[in-house]
């Protein structure tokens, strides 16, 4: 049972100093972003991780990886429909993570407003480059 | 406008181990959007027929690129398990109270990850260089 001081509850401000790292955001966009990361972030533990797993760590890892072997494996919907869903939470989460960083970093407000736009753009780009290729690859055409 | 140092720089300081683990977190998933972006490009020639995708990916018959792959998976690795560590404290306060000790415990599952992740790819990147 976890032990309680009197002088200093829990808050969202943390116990006795501890506090994982971004303070819960009080409402709005911010809270949504917030949410969003740790959302997105369980999701990506299976999704991301398993992708690490199977393609550059089990058999011989990246090794045995070549265009026949991602024909085989995106014959399946089910390896089409988790690589795009990991292309996508992936994309918005590092996205969304360089947003937070650039905040804390990048002060000068025109600077850091191109640099957003710059992420985003790129971002989106490959999201869409990503896409395409996922649900249109077809070996027998190539 | 003077910059005050406590404003700027590496920002969050909270007690020790949190903020190593907060650094750690920021720098490797930095590290790792850089590298979706392109992966996303090389997996995409895919689309240009097997003889592109092949010269691509035979890029990892590298001893050193497969290092940095190795280095890749335990960012990857360390950001999950890091990530489970920042939510149990986000939602649940009390853990707080044991913040030195959670920071540990993720510490040892990301290194008992390790060991056989580096064992297996190890032995893939010896095969490279003997």
């Amino acid at each position: 049972m976890a032990v309680r001081t009197e002088s200093r509850p829990p808050t969202r401000h943390g116990v006795m100093g501890y506090r994982s790292g971004r303070e819960r955001p009080a409402g709005g966009f911010e809270l949504q972003s917030w949410l969003f990361m740790r959302i997105s972030g369980i999701v990506l533990l299976v999704l991301a991780v398993g992708h690490v797993l199977i393609m550059h760590v089990v058999d011989s890892g990246v090794g045995r990886v070549d265009f026949k072997f991602v024909a085989v494996r995106w014959s399946s919907p089910f390896w089409r429909t988790w690589d795009w869903m990991l292309l996508s939470l992936a994309l918005m989460h590092g996205v969304n993570g360089l947003r937070v960083v650039i905040m804390d970093y990048v002060r000068r407000p025109g600077l850091r407003f191109a640099t957003n736009a710059f992420f985003y753009v790129v971002g989106f780009t490959l999201f869409v480059l990503g896409s395409v290729i996922v649900f249109t690859f077809n070996p027998a055409t190539r | 406008m003077a910059r005050k140092r406590t404003e700027f720089g590496t920002l969050y300081k909270g007690n020790p181990e949190g903020q190593w683990a907060w650094i750690a977190h920021r720098v490797t998933g930095v590290a790792i959007i850089l590298f979706l972006f392109a992966h996303i490009v090389d997996t995409a020639v895919i689309g240009w027929g097997p003889e592109a995708y092949n010269r691509v990916v035979a890029v990892y018959q590298n001893w050193a690129v497969r290092l940095l792959e190795l280095v890749l998976v335990a960012f990857v690795i360390f950001h999950a398990v890091n990530g489970v560590r920042i939510m149990l404290i986000d939602f649940w306060p009390e853990a707080a109270l044991y913040g030195r000790q959670v920071f540990y415990a993720t510490m040892a599952v990301f290194v008992a990850a390790m060991i056989p992740i580096t064992w297996i790819m190890g032995r893939e990147i010896l095969k490279l260089v003997i």
